[in-house]
């Protein structure tokens, strides 16, 4: 690099941490055994949970569906394995709280029976609709760790007409190379992901981008994507985080996802290489998601490289598998710039796992925060254009209005401004810190305003509830005036009273019947229809 | 000298004319911060702070006459959110806050007695007599006013429980 | 350590720390200081290590007070580097008692009055500077001619220790003399134009490689600019703050030059003599005090070139490098919140973009 270019050609955006992907990128594909026991979690991808479907004590088969999606944004959930349910509970979920998820524990049969597939030999005579489908059936999920639900994308990039396929092949973080490996082992199953996808949303034309640094997997992707004319492999900057949607289209397109649109307003749908390679499974084999590649790497692993591991694996066994060279110091899932700390190692492997980090002492020291020098490293490293500085800054002195101010929720959490920081300042922990705080305040705004509108009910209840017994009491008062005065016309017979008080003495027992003494039930709040008979009408 | 002080009698007349211009201009037609305020408020009207419902709380802090901590249920984050709003000092040595809490019947003790039923402010506890009575949390705003009802002592306040969704990181000590 | 139980990504840093970027700062610094002890000889290496140490002192001072741990602070070069930009500002034979008074009241009112590193809205060294200017104008303009620790009449260790302790002797007056700038504006103030005024013998030589009566390193422009260079190419500093600050004293002195040469010293005069190389590479790219954003170093730095300009130009004092940089210190706040980068998916104004459809 030239001396002018270096001084005046500086990088918009991004960092370049040391890759650290080799030799593990390199090790062949292995398998791992299925484990004795495998724990599923429900919540494996953005959405709503998933909702049992198999009880304690059934017998399933691998491939066979465990779990049903939960809601329109769900995914269903599929047995890793053949054998016997043995507990629907808690367990510790892959999240930095150590807090438990719900999840279905198989025990293993060792015979890893599938349940019978149904591949479709020519999906292209399909309609679309029918492949997103058969993706949804399969619980696919975006692989790149994002685990949002294909089949929800495919319709959103169907009905918004989308023209471009973006596949994401970028594989940015450093330590990871489980694209890497499904692109340079699979690159052919990818490239029919890849139509298969194209025919799903009707994209014209699909760009698959993938970071220089992998030249087996751009060489392996090119082999396979000949003949195809409408898929372009286009090689990218190995630059982090060029493996993040906005920025990658960016980069391929030249064009910029709006703040308040999504990418498919822009014409482009961004899925990851696994992803289309689990979609190829899912339409060519029938095969749902029960599996996938987990890279494991660090410094305290002793075999690192690319394994093919059920889904439900606990990082324990998966370590062992891979042996250890000593006690990790420090477990990530996914990659060390975006990943999530696991707070021990009996967690499971879950579909958005796509590596798992065992870090020696050296690599996990965490260096201590000094004072903010304003250097402005981490607004010139900043993919977004943020000013991380000054957010965090505001959030330190609770003022998460002001960070907000400053473009917090554009924050994409890429991690670029803690890692360039030369204070070492935790800037993305104050970040998330913050849209944790607002979004649980949003919530409890939105709470403070329900429960407003149950205590308006409820007073509503009580006051109609009250005018009710009123004119009750009123009308009983009335009966009991008129039966008197019939008895006393028939003591004393009159003829103008007598007809009154026939009236009344004729109403007043269809009044009483219509109104017994228990009032209605709750009106307003929406629970109303649960509440049983009210308190007073069980008591009179 | 009479250019100096007519100069400035003028600037003053005119910069005078100005402000009783902007006066009538920029008037607020009412004090708008006691709506701001109750909109605020947990709108359950549970009493606890002692004035007539939320809108009396709501009066009372805008007329200077109820401390931010007035509401108990609305814990630390009101305070915090009323002090900022009334630029007024906060003792948060005050505020009783053990986090947000909410009512939880112990099943093992209620007896179906409904008497919590009838206490509760936005109807979050379902139940009929002589039957166990069970509480709507995503309704209960933790105002405590079952909590004295029970003959039983089956109501009891217990800290929300957290769940990874409603995880939120700590934040990082400032070196 | 007071980290909180559970730490965020990323997990991963750079190797780059406070301590790095200030001791390669030093670094950079290092060949025009040893061309200043060279050239003005012992008096200006005590000078030196008496303004660094007692930079250093008050700092630690600051921190005993608060009872925080001095020396992790020490450690991270900050204050040597403050101490060590304001030696090389100072007359090279000023007595000790600038150095020392410099170096106190750099970190303790022009840093840690406000807080420490990070929090001082002044170039502490330049507040110590113009507080000495201020305060002591005799002994901080006097300027003493190049005399380089090799010849035979420099000052020897001991005597070199003398100057520096007492104050300039008598036998060295002769040659104590005006640096370019105060030359220009005491010939002016005689009502003589610059055209006959530098026609006199006596005027001060234009010494591009620096052999120059001046300030103890600020005279060898080319070395403070191949320092600034090495910092640029370690991306520690980008090339807006320089390029602008040089740019903001360049034009304006070109283009009065060339309208009345009689009144207005050349750009060149202007862009080698005095602190500016200095100020630009070194002093205006101080990261606390300096606007984040490409564009606010650009509006930051023509402002200190413009300001620089006019003082010079038409203000009291013959050099406004540090009032220029001070004036601009505190537009900083203001350069910031005005020149905000523009989010992606947003225009400058920060509302979202219009989708411009792939096809």
């Amino acid at each position: 690099m030239g001396f002018m270019e270096r001084i005046f050609k500086q990088p918009r955006w991004g960092v370049h941490p040391d890759d650290h992907k080799r030799p593990a990128a390199d090790a062949p594909l292995r398998h791992l055994p299925t484990p004795a026991k495998l724990y599923v979690p429900l919540v494996q991808h953005v959405g709503a949970p998933a909702r049992p479907i198999v009880l304690v004590g059934d017998k399933v088969l691998k491939g066979q569906m465990i779990a049903e999606p939960g809601g329109n944004i769900s995914a269903p959930i599929h047995a890793p394995t053949s054998g016997t349910i043995v507990a629907i509970g808690d367990v510790t979920a892959p999240h930095p709280s150590g807090l438990t998820l719900p999840a279905i524990t198989i025990e293993s049969d060792g015979r890893n029976e599938w349940i019978p597939c149904h591949g479709v030999d020519d999906p292209f005579s399909l309609p679309p609709e029918q492949i997103t489908k058969i993706t949804a059936a399969a619980g696919v999920v975006g692989l790149g760790g994002a685990t949002f639900p294909s089949a929800v994308k495919f319709n959103l990039g169907k009905r918004l007409e989308v023209s471009t396929l973006i596949v994401n092949g970028g594989e940015c973080e450093p330590y990871l190379s489980s694209d890497d490996a499904i692109m340079r082992g699979y690159a052919d199953q990818v490239i029919d992901g890849v139509r298969l996808v194209m025919h799903a949303i009707g994209a014209r034309q699909a760009l698959v981008g993938i970071e220089d640094n992998k030249p087996e997997a751009i060489a392996a992707m090119k082999k396979a994507a000949e003949g195809f004319d409408n898929i372009h492999i286009r090689p990218v900057p190995a630059w982090y985080p060029m493996g993040s949607d906005k920025q990658l289209i960016q980069v391929l397109t030249g064009k910029e996802v709006p703040a308040d649109a999504r990418a498919a307003e822009l014409g482009v749908l961004v899925h990851n290489v696994s992803t289309c390679a689990a979609v190829h499974k899912a339409v060519r084999l029938g095969q749902p998601l029960v599996e996938r590649i987990v890279t494991v790497n660090g410094g305290a692993v002793k075999n690192p490289g690319n394994i093919f591991v059920p889904i439900g694996t606990l990082v324990e066994d998966l370590l062992a598998f891979c042996g250890l060279k000593e006690n990790p110091e420090r477990m990530i899932l996914g990659g060390p710039m975006m990943g999530t700390p696991l707070p021990h190692s009996r967690t499971p492997v879950v579909k958005g796992a796509s590596g798992i980090l065992a870090f020696n002492e050296a690599e996990a020291a965490v260096p201590d925060a000094g004072p903010c020098i304003r250097c402005g490293s981490c607004s010139k490293a900043c993919p977004m254009g943020l000013l991380p500085l000054e957010m965090a800054a505001h959030i330190r002195a609770d003022d998460l209005e002001g960070a907000e101010a400053y473009g917090l929720q554009d924050c994409i959490a890429c991690g670029c401004c803690s890692f360039i920081c030369p204070s070492h300042i935790p800037l993305v922990q104050y970040f998330n810190h913050a849209k944790g705080e607002l979004y649980s305040q949003e919530r409890a705004k939105l709470r403070t305003e329900a429960t407003k509108r149950l205590a308006e009910a409820r007073t509503a209840r009580l006051e109609r509830e009250a005018v009710e017994k009123a004119e009750a009491a009123a009308k009983r008062k009335a009966a009991r005036a008129a039966a008197k005065a019939a008895e006393a016309a028939k003591l004393a017979p009159s003829p103008d009273k007598g007809r009154d008080g026939e009236g009344f003495a004729a109403a007043s027992p269809a009044v009483m019947a219509a109104n017994p003494p228990s009032p209605p039930l709750s009106g307003g709040s929406p629970d109303g229809a649960e509440t049983a008979p009210t308190p007073e009408g069980a008591s009179s | 000298m009479i250019a100096a002080i007519s100069s400035l009698t003028l600037l003053g007349l005119f910069l005078g004319l100005v402000l009783g211009f902007a006066d009538r201009i920029f008037k607020v037609e009412s004090n708008p911060v006691v709506d701001e305020i109750l909109a605020m408020m947990p709108g359950s009207n549970c009493g606890q702070c002692g004035f007539p419902g939320c809108a009396g709380a709501a009066n009372a802090l805008a007329d200077g006459k109820a401390a931010a901590s007035v509401c108990p249920p609305g814990g630390k984050d009101l305070a915090m959110a009323l002090a900022a709003k009334l630029g007024i000092s906060l003792d948060l040595s005050q505020v009783k806050d053990a986090g947000p809490q909410i009512a939880h019947v112990s099943e093992e003790i209620c007896i179906g007695c409904c008497r919590c039923i009838k206490a509760c402010p936005t109807d979050a506890i379902i139940g009929a007599a002589k039957q166990i009575h069970a509480v709507i949390r995503e309704a209960c705003t933790g105002c405590t006013s079952c909590v004295d009802r029970c003959p039983t002592e089956a109501m009891t306040m217990q800290p929300v429980p957290v769940t990874v969704q409603h995880w939120v990181w700590p934040k990082p000590v400032a070196a | 350590m007071n980290q909180p139980s559970v730490v965020a990504a990323p997990y991963t840093y750079i190797s780059k720390n406070v301590t790095n970027v200030m001791s390669w700062v030093m670094i950079a610094l290092t060949p025009a200081t040893l061309y200043g002890f060279w050239l003005y000889g012992w008096p200006a290496i005590f000078l030196w290590c008496l303004t660094i140490l007692s930079t250093l002192a008050g700092e630690a001072f600051c921190l005993r007070l608060m009872g925080k741990p001095a020396k992790p602070v020490l450690l991270d070069c900050s204050a040597a580097l403050t101490g060590w930009l304001l030696a090389v500002s100072l007359p090279p034979w000023a007595p000790w008692w600038i150095g020392v008074m410099g170096g106190l009241f750099a970190a303790i009112f022009g840093k840690q009055v406000f807080g420490g590193l990070g929090q001082n809205p002044f170039n502490p060294a330049m507040v110590a500077r113009v507080a000495l200017l201020i305060s002591f104008p005799v002994p901080m303009t006097s300027w003493v001619s190049p005399l380089p620790i090799t010849t035979a009449d420099a000052p020897g260790l001991w005597q070199g220790l003398m100057i520096t302790l007492n104050g300039m002797p008598k036998a060295y007056d002769a040659i104590a003399s005006a640096s370019l700038l105060g030359f220009a504006k005491t010939e002016m103030s005689r009502g003589l134009d610059l055209v006959q005024a530098f026609a006199q013998s006596a005027a001060p030589s234009l010494s591009i490689e620096g052999f120059r009566q001046g300030s103890l390193g600020e005279t060898a422009s080319f070395l403070v600019a191949g320092g600034g260079l090495v910092l640029l190419w370690l991306r520690i500093i980008t090339w807006h703050i320089p390029a602008a600050v040089l740019a903001g004293v360049m034009i304006p002195a070109a283009i009065a030059h060339g309208i009345d040469p009689g009144h207005y010293l050349p750009a060149s005069s202007h862009l080698i003599s005095g602190g500016i190389v200095l100020g630009a590479f070194f002093i205006a790219t101080d990261y606390v005090t300096s606007p984040n954003t490409p564009l606010g170093q650009i509006l930051f730095g023509l402002g200190i070139g413009f300001l620089t300009w006019i003082i010079r130009t038409w203000g009291g004092y013959p050099e406004g490098v540090a009032f220029a940089v001070m004036l601009m210190n505190i537009m900083t706040p203001i350069i910031d919140r005005v020149c905000k980068p523009r989010i992606y998916g947003r225009n400058r104004r920060g509302k979202p973009i219009v989708a411009d459809k792939v096809i």
